[in-house]
């Protein structure tokens, strides 16, 4: 089920994977530009009908790290779409437009990592308190 | 006709996650709902960075103070996930006995709760009564009623003597008819009917919209479970099912709760019997984590829990990520509550199980005027008193 999977996103964006890393045979980590990353999603979602558990944002130093992960709930495998972006200019197209549940994740990384998330329907805070200083990011290494 | 707002929340000491619900309504009707959150916003994933992988099992269990294991077992799934670490298998009937406890207590409570917000007292006193036995266990064979300890990297803590599984039997054997009675209670009640039924309903589409998890999509007919669709702990090892009702309404919702804890107790008992015949040790003896990513997950009594680790080689992780049920449950509401009559909220916005809706701090406040106010004690008399008028003219 996972190799078909894998096969299947394959077969739809050859052109576009930059790196295919199967860490074991349910969890898959697929590596995409920023500018794929809401096709990508947007087919898995609605073609494949693969589940968002969650985003993961990590400061590297070098860029912000990204990790979409899907859940094929039938076969137990998780897919998570990689993306690096830009460290002092970190935006991405929302995917909250398509998945409704992306809009908490994508708002708590937007103000934990300080990540714009272009086309998102409601950008504001959702863990921060109101009088957190602007421009401030918790989850950045400085 | 006026719009008028109702807050809902944040703090209750009820809740594990203090949340705040500003609910927009038009006479009765709940006409939008809007989600705040951050109260109790505590940087776990932030310190879990300074703290090494035995700490961090630990700092995890603080995650959340009723279902406080889920978080750990998903945790060590991660951490031996990003190893390839084997656990021994007696380890792994002793985590899933501990998972499975801990759903009988969750979802006792959650019953006896919700028994509470529509006016079944007897049902929320009975509840946590029955519920006792559970925590007592955990005390006997963990020493702690909540925050047991008990998950490691490759195995658990604490082995469960041959002495003491005659008396876990006796409580999960004695949890049957108490369960029957439940079920009883709750299927055939034609006040209980009148007031869930057809109540906040969820459909299929919103589940995967909005990527809803545990009870709360399987009332709506969609069968994930974690402990089935990704096998971990001793869940492949012994004979149970996956529960789902088709309806997606509030009674959907408890009758997936209380027919689960018939499965608990049927993998309990499984995993018990499997302890006398599998001997040999219960930790794998980790030295240390290996550089690399795992994933980790677990179906706490509430959905999915989904951690993200990245380690460097060190003894601390470069990054923790930690998503609950709850963060793709709470969202739903905006689904659920908008439609219904502000008397059916409380049990609508409980029926997530999100650690209990706050109500403590509830008031009305007349966006014209800015004075009329109503209490968290007032909201859920609203909904007991909706529940008594049924019951009255059911009888008459």
């Amino acid at each position: 089920m996972a190799e078909e999977i894998l096969a299947r996103i394959k077969d739809k964006f050859s052109t576009r994977i930059l790196k295919v890393f199967e860490k074991s045979p349910h969890r898959i980590y697929i590596d995409f530009d920023s500018k794929d990353i809401p096709k990508v999603a947007n087919f898995i979602f609605r073609e494949m009908r693969g589940r968002l558990s969650t985003v993961t944002g990590i400061d590297t130093r070098r860029n912000i790290e990204l990790l979409y992960h899907f859940s094929f709930d039938s076969s137990g495998t998780i897919v998570s779409l990689r993306t690096l972006i830009d460290r002092d200019n970190p935006e991405i197209e929302s995917v909250t437009p398509v998945i409704k549940g992306a809009e908490w994740i994508e708002r708590e990384i937007h103000e934990l990592l300080g990540v714009d998330f272009i086309n998102h329907p409601n950008l504001k805070r959702l863990l921060l308190f109101e009088d957190w200083p602007e421009g401030k990011y918790p989850l950045r290494r400085e | 006709m006026a719009k008028t707002i109702i807050p809902v929340g944040p703090y209750h000491p009820l809740q594990e996650e203090p949340e705040f619900f500003k609910l927009l309504v038009e006479g009765e009707k709940v006409v939008d709902v809007e989600i705040e959150l951050g109260y109790n916003h505590r940087g776990i994933e932030k310190i879990a960075e300074s703290k090494s992988y035995d700490q961090v099992i630990f700092l995890v269990e603080r995650v959340c103070g009723i279902c406080s294991t889920s978080h750990p077992i998903a945790s060590v799934n991660a951490l031996e996930d990003l190893g390839d670490i084997k656990v021994p298998e007696r380890a792994l009937y002793i985590r899933s006995i501990i998972g499975e406890l801990e759903r009988l207590h969750s979802h006792l409570l959650w019953l006896g709760l919700a028994g509470h917000f529509i006016g079944y007292n007897t049902v929320w006193m009975w509840a946590w009564r029955y519920r006792e036995p559970v925590l007592d266990i955990f005390e006997k064979i963990t020493g702690n009623r909540q925050h047991y300890a008990m998950m490691k990297v490759g195995g658990v803590r604490r082995d469960i003597e041959s002495d003491d599984i005659p008396e876990i039997w006796k409580m999960a054997d004695g949890l049957l008819p108490v369960l029957d009675m439940f079920r009883g209670a709750v299927m055939d009640d034609p006040v209980i009917h009148a007031r869930l039924k057809g109540v906040g309903i969820l459909t299929k589409e919103d589940v995967f919209a909005y990527g809803a998890v545990g009870p709360t999509a399987r009332a709506s007919g969609i069968a994930i479970d974690v402990r089935k669709d990704d096998p971990y702990a001793a869940y492949p090892l012994v004979d149970w099912q996956v529960i789902t009702q088709e309806e997606g309404d509030v009674f959907a919702k408890a009758v997936v709760r209380i027919l689960e804890m018939y499965e608990s107790v049927k993998i309990i008992k499984g995993c018990l019997d499997k302890l006398k015949v599998v001997g040999g040790e219960i930790d794998a003896k980790v030295k240390e984590i290996p550089p690399g990513e795992g994933i980790g997950r677990h179906e706490a009594p509430r959905g999915e829990v989904f951690h993200y680790v990245r380690s460097d080689g060190s003894n601390r992780p470069v990054r923790y990520k930690i998503r609950a049920p709850s963060y793709m449950n709470v969202p739903t509401n905006q689904k659920s509550v908008v439609g219904g009559t502000v008397s059916d909220a409380t049990i609508t916005l409980a029926a997530v199980d999100p650690c209990y809706c706050c109500t403590e701090r509830v008031s009305v406040v007349d966006k014209k005027t800015g004075k009329k106010r109503l209490t968290g004690q007032d909201l859920i008399k609203l909904s007991q008193e909706k529940t008594f008028r049924l019951r009255s003219r059911g009888l008459e």
